[in-house]
């Protein structure tokens, strides 16, 4: 069977140790975490944890299952195969030697990219957009030095709202 | 009113109903004791942690109701989680409260300090640390409705000391809500609809059945439906009692070491009716062709439970009890036709396998450890409620002690706890003191928590311990001899103490059959005393448990006797 990428969208209780219970679900049954992003939603007492996983579709069955047992899992959705849109955010400290400056600004221009930090040696890039966008942008900066990257990890939600 | 933690605890509990807590305690929980003593909930003291929550299983699986333990924290904590994980494994209700270092202190590894929450997260239905007295009767009345409801487990609760010893306002908790909490009790009737089609079209059908029947008290309608449509019952280790041991259509336990008759239905049979089960692998054997031949219908409260192991036709969420009894309604209104004559050729095979493999073993001039349950079962009529120690003797009870009813038979099954059985057997004895409670044990095993000897005396307990005593750790050591060329690496048990002393030392009484012609007499006088009874069977050596499937391979290829 065909491993797939799924994106799930969980809304649990906002408590210390949920996030523990989440991970250690994955982990204790060998399932695969690629990505998760975690913060409260409009109610302060609920969070919505993004996370990105792999697998065929009975493990991802299984893993909406699992995750639904959770006591403190309210509402479990997988946007993969729906419509929704996804954004990833990363922060990219690049090398900006003098002959590169210019190059660089053009790519973040191209890339709708901001230049949000700068010093006499690097720029720091704010970059938002997809996993495509990500790659693709990282592979242009790559050859002028790449100092320090941190990525969000995926967000996304459904279009509709659901 | 203002309240301490500890009285706020006592109240919560009485209102629960609860009568009996298994217990041993320490610094963190002197409070709550304190306040305990003044109540009159039964505390049992057993003689380590673990036992608590083992005698809480038994007792909640005995009576159908929830355990209740009590420890303090760090080793105390520690030392339960064997017994969590085994009530967990078999979905058994139970609540644990450890005791917990002062709020201020967590995080500083003070004296007897453990993350007992993070500890116990992958083995309890759900856990909490309650932070502030005033959250304490919520959490409390939560635990319980959640130990005990959906597929039930084991929920604990840790109170640090400063929350059990701070007064606060008291407002007893009336409601529980939990909005994310809501399992799914009735089936939806479509999945029914095509259940019942499916039977009426099966011609090999048959029904295997596990705890789940037990838990959720089913076991009438399953014999209700198993008569109905005349189809042959096969259960779990965790089922039996769930469909009566001497009912003609009983096929004995399916798996590892179920009859020949049941493994061979799995493999021939068009329908596989699973109602309370989670396939477990000692079950199965090779998944990708267990029932290979059948249309797979599967009952479980539990949705992760479907699917998880075994592909099915016709998935039916909800608790065994109602959905049966809506099963048995819908299949009243059906003309099923003449269930004998169609299904006499399926019978026929059926009888054909009885007569070919007949679960046996050879009489020899030496104690046969089978022989020994089967005096048992006929010398207590079959009434006696049952727990086991794990390994050969659990087997040996599964196989030749013929349950007719639920909640007499009280084993470690997924997990298989080495040492559950005698402080189980507390358990069950102080939910049930008007029944005969016998441990089948192992003498390895029962050598795992003899310590609680001392607490079946000094609570006056009459159980009656059967010790099958090879001198091995007989399971091991079957496989060795089976697959590792007799190589008996660390499972011989050649020095071991008189258990006939042992158990006199402990202020029982102690018996010792050597001779196939003791059995009877030890059993006899055993089972009448009224004191804690330890009988010593020496039974032949290298004995096996046939049938047996190898580890990963098909139910249906048995090694036989």
């Amino acid at each position: 069977m065909i491993e797939e990428k799924h994106i799930l969208s969980i809304l649990v209780d906002n408590e210390p140790g949920v996030l523990s219970r989440i991970a250690g679900l994955f982990s204790g049954r060998g399932f695969n975490i690629e990505s998760l992003c975690v913060a409260e939603t409009l109610d302060p007492q609920v969070s919505r944890v993004t996370l990105v996983t792999n697998g065929n579709p009975p493990i991802i069955e299984q893993i909406e299952k699992q995750l639904n047992k959770l006591i403190n899992v309210i509402k479990v959705h997988d946007l993969t195969g729906k419509e929704y849109v996804k954004r990833e955010m990363a922060l990219i400290k690049v090398v900006a030697k003098s002959e590169h400056r210019a190059e660089i600004l053009r790519t973040v221009d191209i890339f709708r990219c901001k230049v949000v930090d700068v010093s006499s040696e690097h720029y720091t890039i704010e970059v938002t957009g997809d996993e495509e966008k990500m790659k693709a942008i990282l592979n242009l900066l790559k050859p002028m030095g790449i100092k320090e990257i941190a990525r969000t990890g995926m967000i996304a939600l459904f279009r509709n709202s659901k | 009113m203002k309240l301490t933690g500890a009285q706020i605890m006592m109240k919560v509990l009485k209102e629960e109903g609860v009568d009996t807590i298994f217990g041993y305690p320490g610094g963190a929980v002197i409070d709550i004791y304190d306040e305990l003593e003044k109540t009159d909930i039964r505390h049992i003291l057993v003689r380590q942690e673990a036992c608590a929550v083992h005698a809480a299983d038994g007792y909640a699986r005995a009576a159908s109701r929830v355990g209740v333990c009590l420890v303090t924290s760090g080793p105390g904590a520690t030392n339960t989680v064997s017994g969590i994980a085994s009530a967990y494994m078999d979905s058994i209700p139970v609540v644990i409260f450890t005791g917990q270092v002062p709020t201020h202190l967590i995080g500083n590894d003070a004296f007897q300090e453990v993350d007992t929450v993070g500890i116990t997260r992958p083995c309890t239905k759900h856990n909490y640390l309650v932070k502030r007295t005033e959250d304490l009767a919520r959490i409390i009345k939560e635990g319980f409705m959640i130990a005990k409801s959906g597929r039930p487990g084991p929920v604990l609760i840790d109170i640090p000391k400063n929350v059990g010893a701070t007064a606060v306002d008291y407002k007893p908790v009336k409601k529980v809500n939990l909005k994310s909490y809501n399992p799914t009790y009735s089936p939806n009737v479509k999945q029914l609809h095509k259940v019942v089609e499916l039977i009426k079209n099966a011609n090999k059908p048959m029904i295997f059945a596990g705890g789940g029947v037990i838990l959720s008290g089913a076991a009438k309608e399953l014999t209700e439906l198993a008569r109905k449509t005349q189809v042959p019952v096969t259960t779990s280790l965790m089922g039996l009692g769930g469909f009566p041991g001497t009912d003609p259509l009983w096929l004995g336990m399916i798996g590892m070491h179920g009859t020949y008759r049941a493994n061979m239905c799995s493999g021939e049979c068009d329908l596989l009716i699973g109602i309370g089960v989670r396939f477990d692998d000692r079950v199965t054997g090779k998944t990708d062709v267990f029932a290979a031949n059948a249309k797979i219908v599967h009952i479980d409260i539990d949705p992760t439970s479907i699917r998880k192991n075994i592909p099915v036709t016709a998935p039916v969420v909800g608790d065994c009890k109602i959905t049966l009894a809506k099963l048995n309604q819908l299949l009243n209104k059906e003309d099923l036709g003449d269930l004998k004559k169609k299904r006499k050729k399926w019978f026929d095979q059926i009888q054909r396998w009885v007569a070919k493999q007949p679960l046996a073993y050879k009489q020899e001039n030496i104690i046969k450890p089978q022989y020994v349950v089967e005096m048992l079962y006929k010398m207590t009529k079959g009434k006696a409620i049952i727990t086991t120690e794990v390994g050969q003797n659990q087997m040996w009870a599964a196989q030749y002690y013929h349950f007719d009813k639920p909640n007499h038979f009280i084993t470690s099954g997924g997990l298989g706890c080495m040492g559950f059985g005698l402080p189980a057997a507390i358990g069950a004895q102080l939910a049930c003191p008007d029944k005969l409670v016998v441990d089948v044990a192992g003498d390895g095993s029962i050598q795992m928590n003899i310590q609680e000897m001392t607490t079946a005396v000094q609570c006056g307990l009459p159980i009656k311990i059967v010790i099958l005593n090879n001198g091995y750790l007989g399971m091991v050591r079957q496989w060795q001899q089976l697959f590792f060329n007799k190589c008996y690496a660390a499972t011989c048990l050649d020095c071991a103490p008189d258990f006939v002393k042992l158990a006199e030392a402990y202020g029982a009484e102690g018996l010792r059959a050597t001779k196939p012609e003791d059995v009877e007499t030890v059993l006899k006088k055993g089972l009448a005393s009224k004191n804690t009874v330890i009988m010593d069977f020496q039974v032949d050596r290298e004995e096996c448990v046939y049938p047996m499937v190898p580890a990963g391979a098909p139910v249906t290829e048995m090694l036989l006797v």
